[in-house]
């Protein structure tokens, strides 16, 4: 399949990435609006030699992912929102126990059941922790079905790179809407695969070494701390050097407007307009929802450039407290933003973008 | 002279944080000696639970991994099917086992994995400071029923192996006890058999163990034993279930 265009859905792209990647475990559970990657997952896992479980919940489903990560191969779920909720305390213990693993979350609108409409609302639950104790996540948020794939592939490196569970966050429309793809060659060099694949703390039977554990008890006073401290410590590693943003007609923008996955691709039709009539707009596409990226945010900050900032969320505000924090004040911020199923259309956001620009010209 | 008692070899020689008269340490010791005397232990993936046995991989010296309370078996599924090469069992309370793991137990045993699962009944939370657990027997008196288990509002000990064996995917089950030398040597041999039958893809073997508790019973040792083989046992009839 390799250089080949095919068009393909969101859902099905992540899962052609996730076997691309070398991923041979697969547990889910059925849930709208994701149920074309369980179903692509059953397909390749059953053609190549890798194993799928569908299984009896979501619980179930990450906890079986744990099993397979703890036993050293690339392992996958998916959900959506409500069935995210339940995998939880899955996802804390796959963080405490330092396994890499790979959570795609294809989010619907919520609280509750919800409804199965596209929805940005699980910021906070993603990059914020979700489950309990001291924990992150790397969230990845792609915008196109290109990107979803090769961002999946890049989620299984940086999983096994920093021995933590990576997210990647996309919404309801990106999992359903269909592109074309470009099947890009794997990864990592397979030299640097093998170095991340190879892993001498996995449980294999303990032939010729001493028995491995896999765990995140530390009953004994100090050592749960002691754990923290060197997740602490590979957390700030991660943000350090795995930011990942796209800029957008940003330089001269006088509007500056802030959006991620498919709500980014909206805005960037706006922006297009709105250069049309004369007005600088750009955007800020975070890519890494978490580590947030700061680096390009603190560009903003360090110059003296009049700008006015629009966060542009389907949600009614979450990621915005990040960017408020990351721009320290410095910058007038405003919301634009529906939740349960609603989309803010190019038409919001150009007059939403026209509003700010004529209130602070008067 | 040919010594028949002795600590095997993959039970590390450590004190264990065990109450007095509790039966983890003889169960610990039945599934080390079963591991030895098949020559698995460079095989065998074990898998903890969330109770008071958290810590077993502490006392037993070969991979294992921790689950989340009443996940084990949803992780065993997982490891095993990925590394077919390797022995998993899980070692699981009646909490873990029956309560808030039902639905993994369950599932697991219609997928008829092949595992070997070591299920510790004592009736009893240990660890939580001896609560009601789905096996409780009717009038026994917890932190949680003070006046006993009463079946009206606490229903009856649930029988998860009687349960577990009306599926096609299940393919051993025993229920023994360490209430004496003679029923601990019978725990013996079904333990080892629940590991036989994985090597020889069997599918899915469980062994329900009773187990004393004697501190959260608040009965001597000897008392704790007396209990299961006059009480328990009645509720929970000792033999092969399939």
């Amino acid at each position: 399949m390799k250089n080949n265009k095919i068009l393909i859905s969101g859902n099905e792209a992540i899962g052609e990435a996730a076997i691309q990647a070398g991923c041979t475990f697969y547990a889910g559970y059925p849930i709208t609006p994701q149920n074309e990657l369980t179903a692509y997952m059953a397909l390749r896992m059953q053609q190549g030699n890798g194993t799928f479980i569908q299984a009896e919940s979501e619980i179930s489903a990450i906890n079986m992912v744990y099993g397979a990560s703890a036993a050293g191969v690339r392992a996958m779920t998916s959900s959506s929102s409500p069935g995210i909720s339940l995998k939880q305390e899955g996802i804390s213990y796959i963080a405490g126990a330092r396994l890499p693993a790979v959570i795609v979350n294809i989010m619907r609108a919520g609280p509750g059941l919800g409804n199965i409409w596209p929805s940005q609302s699980d910021y906070f639950q993603a990059t914020k922790g979700g489950g309990h104790g001291d924990y992150r996540l790397i969230v990845l948020a792609p915008s196109s079905v290109q990107e979803a794939f090769d961002i999946t592939i890049k989620g299984f490196d940086l999983a096994d790179k920093y021995r933590m569970p990576v997210m990647i966050l996309g919404d309801g429309i990106l999992g359903q809407m269909m592109e074309p793809l470009q099947f890009s060659v794997a990864s990592s060099q397979s030299s640097e695969k093998e170095k991340l694949t190879t892993k001498p703390w996995a449980l294999t039977g303990c032939k010729g070494r001493s028995p491995n554990i896999v765990k995140s008890f530390y009953m004994i006073e100090g050592d749960l701390e002691k754990s923290n401290l060197e997740l602490q410590k590979q957390y700030k590693i991660v943000q350090a050097k795995e930011q990942l943003w796209e800029e957008f007609y940003l330089d001269d923008a006088r509007l500056v407007l802030i959006a991620y996955g498919t709500m980014a691709r909206i805005a960037k039709g706006a922006i297009k307009t709105l250069r049309e009539k004369g007005i600088k707009a750009g955007l800020i596409r975070p890519i890494t929802l978490w580590p947030f990226p700061q680096k390009v945010f603190s560009k903003l900050t360090k110059s003296t450039k009049k700008r006015d900032v629009l966060v542009i969320e389907m949600s009614y505000g979450q990621m915005i407290e990040d960017v408020k924090l990351a721009l320290e004040c410095k910058y007038n911020v405003e919301f634009l933003g529906r939740s349960g199923g609603g989309v803010s259309s190019e038409e919001d956001i150009i007059k939403k973008s026209l509003a700010i620009i004529k209130r602070k010209s008067e | 002279m040919n010594k028949i008692f002795f600590r095997p070899e993959t039970l590390r020689d450590v004190p264990t944080h065990y109450c007095a008269g509790c039966g983890h340490g003889i169960a610990h010791r039945l599934v080390a000696r079963a591991i030895d005397e098949l020559g698995i232990r460079e095989k065998v993936i074990g898998v903890a639970p969330v109770g008071c046995a958290v810590i077993a991989y502490n006392y037993w010296d070969f991979d294992c991994s921790e689950a989340a309370h009443g996940r084990a078996l949803a992780v065993a599924t997982a490891i095993k099917r990925v590394r077919k090469d390797n022995i998993v069992f899980t070692y699981q309370g009646d909490g873990d086992l029956t309560a808030i793991g039902t639905n993994e137990t369950i599932h697991a045993a219609n997928r008829g994995e092949n595992l070997t699962v070591i299920f510790i009944n004592n009736a009893i939370y240990g660890m939580t400071g001896g609560q009601m657990a789905p096996t409780t027997l009717v009038g026994q008196k917890t932190a949680t029923t003070l006046k006993g288990r009463n079946p009206e509002f606490e229903g009856y000990p649930l029988k998860i192996s009687e349960m577990l064996a009306q599926l096609n995917g299940v393919k051993y089950i025993e229920r023994v006890s360490l209430h004496s030398p003679l029923e601990v040597i019978k725990a013996q041999a079904a333990v080892k058999l629940a590991f036989e039958n994985q090597i020889n893809g069997v599918g899915f073997s469980m062994v329900e163990i009773l187990s004393p508790c004697p501190t959260y019973w608040g009965l001597s040792a000897k008392d704790a034993l007396a209990w299961i083989k006059e009480v328990m046992v009645k509720e929970f009839p000792l033999g092969k279930i399939k």
